[in-house]
């Protein structure tokens, strides 16, 4: 009977995997299409949307070029240090907010209300207090990771199970022991859901703020090829940023997602 | 961006480590006397110069750059110019995101095929692509709409074809039963029983659309308080930039607070 079902599953699938398939490429062809027709139909500037074989070149003449490894090591610095430092201070206040009822209930309105704000208007702020260089960008990418964060992990905290909780009471645990062993197993997932979010909106935080002033990164970068109007370089700086942007993305999802030790426990 | 689910979700039962700790102030109160001492703290520490005032002006100095902004006319005609800019993209981001919804919705296959582009474009920084809309555009507030508009389209889209694929099967079998036609069948039934879903979508769709709109405005110097918010730092004249900025989070924290409010309503009244 297993069989009969297995047979008959692997008769149906590819069919309807096809079908899916091909609309997909169909979808990316008419995307491509309609960028190609767009660009030759003269409804725009010349070169305000170069053809797609333009933008493949600067993209290999940008990753052959020494001055762009630089721009991405500024931005990348920019990044990894941001997220780092909004991730943990986020873990931190989502620990408190989730485990402290009476602080949650008076602050955790603030950081809810607070977190939709454009970021980037606290940007002259910022450049006030840390300069132009790369320390603005990283407070900025901070602030924005710092939200998602929180709010992920305080949410996580109220879902660990009570009976876990009494069993580490029972034991006796400190309140260290219990955010160790207890609270952060359980909220992997909740963890990663703010870590993926963080990390998408340090990215935009510091490109931005590198678009608006900066003196190198890859928003910089994208900036000064605008201004010289080389539009092909500067699609080919932000299909980088996007691919990087997706493989950090991919990493979290993969690496984060892995229960921690007391992961299956905290779920039964 | 991350949507927070709710201000006054329930505490775990046990409460935690540290919790209940026989504290009776009203959270409210406790917070506004957080408020005073915080904003009482930082005109004090601005004023005996442990914060350097130029930088960090004090609240007293802030209010003065707030009227001075209002009495000019500047953050007047900036918000309308703001709210017009977000209105609009919220607009055409709505009904391309339903007319979207509604098409992944109504073919099974394209649903399979494109849903998690969408979803994938919904977490992408999409708001980095406001160079390649400069250059198609210019810079005017047609770049700022169409960002706004994009900004909104992906969490409307999503929203839409959740809502349109929870409509009850009884509800459709009754307009069969009536012999609807499938526009009646969209207008009287799916669209809306489908609404409340729809509406957290366009409730997120516009937070979206507003950071996009001052976000740009911003970065492009050009449209409302975003421009203003520009401005005033390049004339160095930080009370009322930092005025200015207190006025677009009060603003979007306003906007966020009336839009969870009308969504709770809409869902309990559904």
């Amino acid at each position: 009977m297993a069989a009969v079902e297995q047979i008959g599953r692997a008769g149906k699938a590819p069919a309807e995997f096809w079908t899916v398939n091909r609309l997909r490429i169909a979808g990316i062809v008419a995307i491509l299409g309609v960028w190609e027709i767009a660009g030759w139909s003269g409804l725009f500037f010349r070169g305000v949307l170069p053809s797609t074989v333009f933008i493949v070149g600067s993209m290999a003449e940008l990753l052959m070029s020494a001055e762009f490894y630089w721009h991405l090591a500024v931005t990348g610095f920019e990044v990894l240090v941001s997220f780092i430092i909004g991730c943990f201070f986020g873990t931190l206040v989502g620990l408190v907010l989730g485990t402290r009822k009476f602080t949650g209930d008076v602050f955790e309105p603030f950081i809810h209300y607070l977190a939709p704000t454009p970021k980037i208007v606290f940007l002259p702020i910022l450049l006030v207090l840390f300069g132009v260089g790369v320390w603005s960008k990283v407070a900025l990418g901070a602030i924005s990771a710092f939200f998602p964060m929180a709010l992920g992990v305080a949410a996580g905290v109220r879902q660990v199970s009570a009976v876990l909780l009494r069993v580490g009471k029972t034991f006796n645990l400190t309140t260290m022991q219990t955010v160790r062993m207890i609270y952060l197993p359980a909220m992997v997932p909740p963890i990663a859901t703010g870590l993926r979010i963080g990390l998408g909106i340090s990215i935009v935080g510091c490109l931005l703020s590198e678009y608006k002033l900066a003196k190198a990164g890859l928003g910089f970068l994208a900036g000064q090829y605008y201004e010289s109007f080389a539009v092909a370089h500067m699609l080919a700086v932000l299909v980088i940023i996007f691919i990087f942007a997706s493989i950090g993305n991919v990493l979290i999802e993969k690496y984060v997602r892995l229960p921690g030790p007391g992961d299956v426990k905290a779920h039964r | 961006m991350t949507m927070p689910q709710s201000a006054s979700s329930p505490h775990n039962a046990s409460g935690g480590p540290g919790s209940g700790r026989g504290i009776t102030i009203p959270p409210v109160l406790a917070r506004t006397l957080f408020l005073i001492v915080a904003i009482g703290f930082w005109e004090l520490a601005s004023q005996i110069g442990w914060i350097n005032p130029f930088t960090a002006p004090p609240p007293s100095a802030i209010w003065g750059g707030l009227i001075q902004i209002i009495q000019a006319g500047e953050l007047g005609a900036a918000f309308v110019r703001t709210f017009l800019e977000a209105l609009a993209a919220s607009a055409i981001g709505s009904i391309g995101g339903i007319a979207i919804g509604w098409w992944l919705h109504s073919g099974k296959k394209i649903g399979v095929a494109y849903t998690s582009w969408v979803a994938a474009a919904a977490s992408a920084p999409l708001v980095l692509l406001y160079p390649l809309f400069l250059v198609i555009f210019g810079r005017n507030s047609s770049t700022i709409v169409a960002m706004g508009a994009l900004g909104c389209m992906p969490a409307i889209i999503l929203k839409a074809k959740d809502g349109l694929d929870g409509v009850r099967p009884v509800l459709l079998n009754v307009g069969k039963a009536f012999s609807l036609t499938p526009r009646q069948q969209f207008r009287m039934i799916q669209f809306p029983a489908a609404l409340p879903v729809i509406f957290t979508g366009i409730r997120i769709g516009l937070l979206f659309a507003i950071i996009n709109v001052v976000g740009v405005e911003f970065l492009i110097a050009f449209g409302g308080l975003g421009q203003l918010i520009s401005d005033l730092g390049d004339r160095f004249d930080y009370p009322a930039m930092y005025a200015a900025i207190f006025f677009v989070v009060l603003v979007s924290v306003a906007f966020f607070y009336l839009t969870e409010k009308l969504e709770l309503w809409l869902l309990s009244s559904k």
